[in-house]
């Protein structure tokens, strides 16, 4: 009767009534595992949102390169320089060097409004001009389709996200800057990255579209290594010329995506809480009504010797169980319908439009199935108590 | 045999025992003040009208209540007196219970079911098919063991009962009411194999009852009336 394997076995035995009774209990058992599976798949797929977004950002910088505005600016929208000022940016020690001059590419940034092909609503798509060795601050920058600008003409390429998200962004047809119409002449790739989203062209040609002269609203540095970021930065912020801040480009892109990721994260966490507390009552209910339906059964093992803590653990292990069964559906649903799905929505600190894919990754699912695994067992453990105190010769009179 | 407690050799002492239900306000007195002894080896039938507090001695004796007064000692350990947990562990070494409604396990099979109280015990998986196959044959239901509670008669799931009640060897077999759900044929039936059990192997048999074919298969039968035992039924 002692002896943790023979009150294994006693569990055993009790889990294995619960489970085989499961077939006379189908409605209550089926609502429960429906809405576990529901609060699981809302919640990891409002969270793979947030996965996705962070992905985009955390892909679109590396430490060794790094980006300056002017100081007080939070993202390039508001930021400003003369041609004077990124010179001395690019001349800055710590910067890459090749055999054309500083890896450094001064650059403009302008918002323009294009339909999104889903909605066919306007939507904010950012238009960047660019200097050459914007392909070499950034990583695996790629030609996919088409080819190149050509230097000082009015042609532009668009981010492959760009080109998948929004109506007119394919080689050969036209995009309105302006007064003006300018052909899309290629799609690039960035592994993913927060370029994918944009439009560039030639700084030069921005500039006398918008009437900019001969100003930039950012600087991007390759730098020798990511150690000579202090290097730089140093240089830079002592220099009484200029009144700059300088920030990693890794680091620019997460604290760009904070405000969002926070926001989709909250948000699902909320959704998928009030949704929890609904399948804690459904869980709850169903166990209530399968100890209820097992009174006799219970109480007759009771009389036979089994014990009350082995009745209790029994009736844990099985609304965890169909708690967890829920949750693996809901995180299969939500794999199945969103990882991969491919969407853009608005960046707060650009107020600009970023693609992305939902990304059901590894963690979220087994974060998913915790939720439903507490689920359960909340849910599971006021009837098990009330089963275990039953009076069994009072138990045994019923029916 | 005498009814007074001055029989030390007995296997079940129930002395000045008092049960009290509770009601809302009111007070229920099933027994009071009352004195049984059963000497190991002994087939006792318990009558009485319904209501009279059978079941409730049974319970009592068998561990599953506590009474208000009085002691309950069963092969020398007071029952009254043990926790709940160890009640358990005690039911499961001494007692076998033999339902009315045979409550069974729907969802096991015969065997499956006979093998439950061997689960509280130390036996390998094969030593506890063997006391289940023996029990099985004990009862006559070997050519059942592998079927399932609702397609057995009534007679045959209360034979699967009493399997169960004796598949450990137990110090006491307490059966409420055994026949009660049966039709005379198949409740004769239950009556001589009880009967059987107790004369060839010796079981010691407490049997509550309303069957008025029970005192002919007893050793003994006893009369619970307003909380007391007499030896004759009342008038
Ligand atoms: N748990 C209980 N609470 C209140 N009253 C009870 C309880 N158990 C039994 N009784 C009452 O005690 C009396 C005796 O019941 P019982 O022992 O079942 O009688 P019998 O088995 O002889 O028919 C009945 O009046 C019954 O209603
Ligand atoms: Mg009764």
């Amino acid at each position: 009767m002692t002896g943790p394997l023979h009150w294994i076995l006693q569990v055993g035995a009790i889990t294995k009534f619960g489970l085989l009774s499961i077939p006379q209990r189908r409605g209550a058992v089926t609502a429960t595992v429906i809405g576990v599976a529901g609060v699981v798949a809302v919640l990891v797929g409002v969270l793979s949102i947030a996965a996705g977004f962070q992905k985009v950002m955390a892909v679109s910088g590396s430490p060794d390169s790094a980006i300056v505005l002017r100081s007080g600016a939070d993202s390039e929208m508001v930021s400003g320089f003369g041609r004077d000022q990124t010179r001395v940016i690019g001349d800055a020690p710590g910067v890459a060097r090749n055999d054309r001059g500083p890896l450094s590419s001064a650059e403009l940034f302008v918002i323009i409004n294009l339909p999104k092909r889903a909605t066919g609503l306007d939507a904010n798509v950012p238009l960047r001009g660019i200097e050459s060795a914007a392909w070499q601050v950034r990583d695996d920058m790629q030609i996919v389709q088409g080819r190149m600008f050509e230097w000082g003409k009015d042609e532009v390429i668009v981010g492959s996200g760009a080109a998948r998200e929004f109506a007119g962004l394919n080689v050969g047809s036209k995009i309105k800057v302006g007064r003006y119409e300018w052909p899309v002449v290629g799609v690039f790739s960035a592994k993913g990255g927060v370029p994918e989203s944009e439009i560039w062209s030639d700084a030069k040609v921005l500039q006398a579209a918008y009437n900019r002269g001969d100003s930039f609203q950012s600087v991007r540095v390759r730098l020798n290594s990511p150690g000579a970021f202090q290097e730089f930065k140093d240089s830079l912020t002592s220099n009484p010329q200029l009144n700059v801040k300088v920030i990693r480009q890794s680091d620019y892109y997460v604290e760009q995506s904070e405000t969002l990721t926070r926001l989709i994260a909250t948000l699902g966490f909320l959704i998928a809480f009030l949704m929890a507390i609904g399948a804690v009552f459904s869980a709850l209910n169903t166990m209530y009504s399968a100890v209820a339906a097992r009174t006799r059964e219970i109480a007759t093992l009771r009389a036979l010797g089994f014990g009350s803590g082995a009745v209790v653990v029994s009736l844990l292990i099985e609304a965890l169980l169909l708690a967890v069964v829920g949750g693996v559906i809901g995180g299969s649903l939500a794999y199945l319908a969103f990882n991969n799905l491919h969407t853009s929505t608005m960046n707060f600190q650009s107020f600009s439009q970023v693609a992305f894919a939902f990304q059901v990754t590894p963690r979220l699912l087994v974060r998913g199935v915790v939720w439903a695994a507490v689920i359960g067992l909340i849910g599971g453990l006021f009837p098990a108590i009330r089963a275990a105190r039953l009076p069994v010769a009072l138990a045994l009179r019923e029916l | 045999m005498n009814e007074s407690g001055t029989d030390n050799g007995a296997l079940v002492h129930v002395d000045g025992v008092g049960k009290v239900f509770h009601r809302g306000s009111e007070d229920i007195h099933v027994l009071t003040d009352l004195h049984l002894q059963v000497p190991a080896g002994e087939f006792l039938a318990l009558m009485g009208p319904s209501g009279s507090g059978k079941t409730t001695l049974l319970n009592l004796i068998g561990g599953l209540d506590r009474p208000t007064e009085g002691s309950v000692t069963i092969a020398g350990e007071s029952v009254h007196q043990l926790s709940d947990r160890r009640l358990a562990g005690w039911r499961a070494r001494h007692i076998g219970f033999v339902f009315q409604l045979y409550n069974l396990m729907p969802t096991l099979t015969t065997e499956r079911n006979v093998e439950l109280p061997l689960l509280l015990t130390h036996l390998s998986k094969s030593e506890r098919k063997k006391h289940v196959a023996a029990a099985l044959a004990m009862v006559g239901l070997s050519h059942r063991a592998g079927h399932y509670p609702r397609t057995l008669s009534g007679g045959e799931q209360q034979r699967a009962g009493i399997a169960r009640g004796i598949v450990t060897d137990p110090t006491l077999l307490l059966c409420d009411e055994p026949t009660g759900d049966l039709d005379r044929k198949a409740g004769d039936e239950i009556l001589k194999l009880l009967h059987a059990l107790n004369r060839e192997h010796g079981k010691t048999i407490i049997m509550v009852t309303h069957d008025p074919h029970a005192p002919a298969r007893a050793a003994r039968t006893v009369y619970l009336n307003k909380g007391q035992l007499s030896s004759e039924p009342l008038a």
